[in-house]
């Protein structure tokens, strides 16, 4: 008994990882099931992705070492440069809203007021419901005939065609990203806020600041880092853009596949018993690099600015 | 003096209905939409749908689009299979979440730090640039077109691993010294003493499973194939194709779709909302 207490780390040592208390095989079995799913679905998969991408592999047989051809390709493919056109139109169409709405949201909510529990649960509605019905809902409302165009027309603006113009159709789809967006990065908004102290309003109202001015001068460089994070979250996720598009243009992506995406493309190349599988692969790296890339110069843009 | 004070009292009066006001406003924005689905889906072919100005309340309501979607794709089939897959997602992400947080946040070994590793960057590559080689593997395995293949991918999320990490390297030490004193066995003090502390983190993560398992749409849209094994929101996409004509068979679908998720959602959304202030954000 002694002795065990002895092996015990000694208190108060602020370094103390663990307690080493354990057969030397145990924590290996508690991390077995995870690493295994995580090597054998995530990291194995993102090898095999990589190796797949200098062969010209099919779905049903295994490819031959191919170099770089499938890249050569895709620089000549003009699907390619659509989908990647759509997919950085998608994230610059999208950040910007998702980065100032939630926050305006966030300040709407965030005060305790009777019944504000049941605001802040239905704006978070749209983050809940899958994406495929919040899809099907956008294109009944933006039917030909739905209640959207019918309102216009009422109003003498005349029908638009949202989802047969390719340009609408994408402006349409990023404004349903948005709106499925905006309780999710609410909730982070007021995470935040909640860590900004109020002293700070205070001095500033005492100074005369009106609500605006405190705004700006006090809520958004306090929330700034948080900005950063939202625009780094919504960026990734924007440019890996899918379901959205995939609903409301289908599977080729609206008329003449003027409005695929890149990640339309690689689900389109890659499935499918004859799916070309190494050029799908050449496209996902394609998506990986540049995702990576994003985030990466989403947090060096914010580095560069706290200098 | 008390012009003053009654100025400023009316003045917080009407500050707090603009802020009412615009809480409607964006009350009816998210929520409208879903309302006019619902509806949809109860209105009978006697009532035009595509009347204006709108009648958001069904003239004669009827659950028949309810019993024709059913007719017309295997509406109940699909919400078990969808149900099945969430809910081995939910057992799955805990248990195995839970042993491997345990083990990186509790338990001194070398490697641990490889550990970690291998899990954030699992968590830095995305699902979608994976999905292909996935699906490969799945067709090695012979479990494409099956539920377990739509499962296994996410059945551990790395994300989740790391999220308990921090829930178990919150709990004080003396806890577990106590119990280790009292020769209880890594098991033991995982199973009696660390866990039962964790719950709020465990609810966080048995909900987002359930709901990202039960709304996920790419990764089953590439697995199965065969109808009877799709999940609802892929044979939803299957009935937005195929019926596109008959809205109120696509409102109804979808509602089905939506229902369990909003009833999850509000028995639950005070652990959500606080799970996700407290831990989620910061971890």
């Amino acid at each position: 008994m002694r002795n065990a207490a002895a092996a015990v780390a000694p208190r108060g040592s602020g370094r103390r990882r663990g307690i080493r208390t354990h057969l030397p095989t145990s924590p290996w079995l508690f991390l077995a099931p995870g690493l295994l799913v995580v090597g054998g679905f995530s990291l194995y998969p993102f090898l095999s992705t990589v190796a797949h991408s200098f062969t010209d592999a099919r779905t049903l047989r295994a490819g031959r070492f191919t170099g770089g051809a499938n890249y050569q390709e895709m620089l000549h493919d003009p699907m390619f440069w659509t989908g990647l056109r759509n997919s950085v139109l998608y994230v610059l169409g999208v950040v910007p809203p998702l980065v100032v709405l939630p926050l305006l949201l966030a300040l709407l909510v965030r005060r305790s007021v009777p019944g504000i529990a049941f605001f802040r649960a239905a704006f978070y509605l749209p983050v809940v419901a899958s994406v495929v019905v919040v899809g099907l809902i956008w294109v009944w409302l933006l039917d030909d005939r739905g209640l959207i165009n019918a309102l216009l027309e009422a109003l003498g603006f005349g029908r638009a065609r949202f989802l047969s113009d390719p340009w609408l159709l994408l402006l349409s789809a990023m404004a349903v990203t948005v709106w499925k967006g905006l309780g999710y990065y609410m909730i982070i908004y007021l995470a935040a806020l909640a860590q900004v102290p109020r002293e700070l309003h205070e001095a500033c109202a005492v100074d005369g600041a009106g609500p605006v001015r405190r705004f700006l001068t006090v809520t958004v460089p306090a929330v700034r880092a948080t900005m950063v994070l939202v625009a780094a979250l919504s960026a990734v996720n924007a440019f890996k853009v899918f379901s959205e598009v995939y609903l409301m243009a289908g599977a080729t992506g609206g008329p003449g596949g003027e409005d695929t995406t890149l990640v339309m493309l690689v689900q389109q190349a890659g499935t499918g018993l004859s799916g070309r599988v190494g050029y799908a692969s050449a496209l996902s790296v394609v998506v990986f690099v540049l995702t990576l890339g994003l985030m990466l110069l989403v947090l060096r843009a914010n580095r560069g600015e706290d200098r | 003096m008390t012009g003053a004070v009654g100025r400023r009292r009316r003045a917080a009066g009407w500050s707090s209905a603009a802020r009412y006001l615009l809480l409607l406003a964006v009350l009816a924005l998210t929520v409208g939409p879903f309302l006019w689905q619902l509806s949809t889906s109860l209105k009978g072919p006697g009532e035009d749908i595509y009347r204006f100005p709108p009648s958001l309340l069904p003239r004669h309501p009827t659950l028949a689009n309810y019993a024709e979607v059913a007719r017309v794709i295997p509406v109940w089939d699909f919400a078990l299979n969808s149900l099945k897959v969430a809910a081995a997602n939910v057992l799955t992400n805990c248990a195995g979440a839970a042993l491997a947080g345990y083990a990186l946040a509790r338990l001194r070994f070398r490697g641990r730090r490889v550990a970690v590793a291998v899990f954030v960057m699992a968590m830095l590559v995305p699902v979608e640039s994976i999905m292909i080689a996935q699906f490969m593997t799945m067709r090695q395995l012979q479990l494409h077109d099956t539920l377990l293949g739509v499962v296994l991918p996410g059945c551990i999320g790395a994300m989740n691993v790391l999220l308990m990490r921090n829930a178990f390297a919150a709990l004080p030490y003396e806890v577990e010294e106590a119990a280790f004193v009292d020769g209880a066995s890594a098991w033991q003090r995982f199973v009696r003493i660390a866990l039962p502390s964790v719950k709020g983190t465990l609810a966080v993560v048995a909900v987002f499973a359930f709901m990202g398992a039960w709304d996920d749409f790419l990764w089953p849209l590439i697995v199965l194939s065969d109808q009877s094994k799709f999940t609802l929101t892929v044979g939803l996409n299957y009935l937005h194709g195929t019926f596109a004509d008959n809205q109120r068979l696509v409102a109804a679908g979808s509602v089905i779709a939506v229902l369990p998720l909003i009833v999850l959602f509000a028995g639950l959304q005070r652990y959500f909302f606080r799970g996700v202030g407290e831990g989620a954000v910061k971890g």
